[in-house]
């Protein structure tokens, strides 16, 4: 059983991260930014994030594994067929990965490789599927195998997401397809994620609010220009914009969802972004009444 | 329709490499109508090889060249001039290029890009709404397909990228999800959102002759 698992099923409030496998084969980086995440339960290790090409993110797990953390690790249908993801789950199994962060996968026009070719043979929901009849002993095909991997899948969740009805009827799927958790896109709007939270906590499994940690301005308007579902509203960016220090201003406004967080998620997914050292601000009392 | 256009000058160009006389094979149907290999174009095609200096044997436009009898009998009727040729160009999408394989023994030159299944939305401007998938969804989806609208293909309802409605390769492009959504809810039906899609299969990896 996983820790996360162990501390999700405790009702404990949990804090994930994440961290982005290098471009190249050096991971010395990787090594500093997991030191400074010693006291979060998982770390998140991305898959090709953005559609853009880095190492294999079950190398990266492995090597976690092997230091003494405990990761996620995120798979997506962009890039691999149903062939390549179920062998890709038994070899992260082997390796000693347990948690999983299943993704349909941002499209490839968004990345370094736009010429590449979609994959997407299976989608997020398949996906959840396959590893549900992985760990009863079978492959897709219906295949017998010769020992079931013990896996803990979890899948994302855009509580900002618009329509409401439409984005939760997939979100409902996940829960029927297998998931067990769900980490939540970076979330801005307490009104919101409120909203998705009424409706989801009905369902019984924990979320996880993703927070992302703002560094700048700028930042903002690149995350509105370029990443898929990341929303960050206007009355943010004018705190941004009007902060002495934006950065510290970020950590602020990340503390802030914290806080709003505990006592209606079951914990938070912190994507700091090279940041990692300011996670246990993040994590501070906000002093404010949430 | 099938939708086509012709290759640029260019690559044709290298095509022809070595080649000195063509005998050239236009389609009466969909590329008339795409204005890439109808009567007009295989005569301006003929023009620019002969610029070119090479030598056009002959010409015929097949009443849909992916018809392989027909066009096993067209060509015959001009088998003197097809013989004479070094190769057969042929102005028609990869189902015609292939009757004309099949059936002139010759080498064949193809002078198009087969693009893909269109609707006609106004002269020259073509959309494409279904990829024949083989697996038609679209009793439960209002009409309309996730497979070809959605950027990604994805049968269970929209990614995370969505937003208002908007598909997130392109901001200016309707989420195939969300036209779907509207439909259905226009309708006061439920349909595709009341199941699990399953992954899609067969279809296009079984045809019955090739
Ligand atoms: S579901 Fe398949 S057959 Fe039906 S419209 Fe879409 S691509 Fe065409
Ligand atoms: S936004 Fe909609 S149409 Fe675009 S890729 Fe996602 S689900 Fe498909």
């Amino acid at each position: 059983m996983s820790r996360l698992s162990e501390q999700l099923a405790a009702g404990r409030f949990v804090v994930t991260a994440e961290i982005a496998p290098p471009k190249g084969v050096s991971i010395d980086l990787i090594l500093e930014q997991a030191t400074a995440m010693k006291e979060v339960t998982a770390i998140n290790v991305t898959d090709n994030q953005g559609a853009n090409m880095r190492m294999s993110p079950v190398a990266v797990a492995a090597v976690l594994v092997r230091e003494g953390y405990e990761p996620v690790l995120q798979l997506t249908c962009r890039d691999r067929n149903r062939l390549a993801l179920q062998s890709e789950l038994l070899g992260a199994s082997l390796l000693g990965i347990e948690n999983l962060l299943l993704l349909s996968g941002d499209h490839p026009s968004f990345g370094d490789h736009p010429q590449s070719r979609p994959v997407f043979d299976l989608d997020s929901i398949h996906l959840l599927e396959v590893v549900k009849s992985l760990r009863a002993g079978f492959d897709m095909a219906g295949k017998p195998l010769c020992q079931a991997p013990s896996f803990f899948p979890g899948a994302a969740a855009v509580p900002e997401g618009e329509p409401f009805e439409l984005m939760f009827q997939k979100y409902r799927k996940k829960v029927l397809a297998g998931a067990r958790f769900f980490q939540t896109q970076a979330i801005f709007d307490t009104v919101r994620l409120e909203r998705f939270m009424e409706a989801a906590r009905l369902l019984g499994v924990p979320v996880l609010a993703g927070i992302l940690l703002l560094k700048s301005a700028r930042m903002c308007h690149f995350l509105n220009d370029n990443i898929p579902g990341v929303r960050v509203p206007r009355d943010v960016i004018e705190r941004m914009e009007k902060a002495s220090d934006p950065l510290e201003e970020g950590v602020a406004i990340a503390r802030e969802l914290v806080c709003f967080a505990r006592g209606r998620c079951q914990g938070v997914h912190l994507m700091t972004l090279g940041q990692e050292k300011r996670i246990p601000d993040i994590l501070a009392n906000c002093g404010k009444q949430c | 329709m099938i939708v086509s256009k012709q290759k640029n000058r260019e690559e044709l160009l290298s095509l022809l490499d070595g080649l000195t006389s063509l005998f050239l094979v236009g389609c009466s149907a969909c590329a008339t109508v795409c204005k890439s290999g109808g009567e007009e174009e295989v005569f301006r095609m003929e023009e620019w090889l002969t610029s070119l200096g090479k030598k056009v044997t002959g010409s015929v436009v097949i009443d849909s060249p992916c018809n392989v009898n027909r066009t096993a009998r067209d060509l015959r009727d001009h088998r003197v001039q097809v013989e004479e040729a070094d190769a057969v160009m042929v102005l028609a999408c990869g189902a015609g290029v292939h009757s004309v394989v099949l059936k002139s023994g010759k080498r064949v030159i193809g002078a198009l890009d087969t693009l893909f299944l269109g609707n006609t939305i106004r002269n020259g401007q073509f959309g494409e709404k279904c990829s024949l998938c083989g697996n038609c969804l679209l009793n439960e989806t209002g009409g309309i397909c996730p497979v070809t609208l959605c950027a990604k293909g994805l049968l269970n309802g929209p990614c995370g990228g969505m937003e208002e409605g908007k598909c997130e390769v392109d901001r200016e492009l309707d989420c195939a999800w969300h036209l779907i959504y509207e439909n259905l809810k226009k309708q006061g039906r439920q349909d595709i959102f009341t199941r699990t899609v399953p992954p899609r299969t067969g279809g296009k990896n079984s045809h019955p002759e090739n």
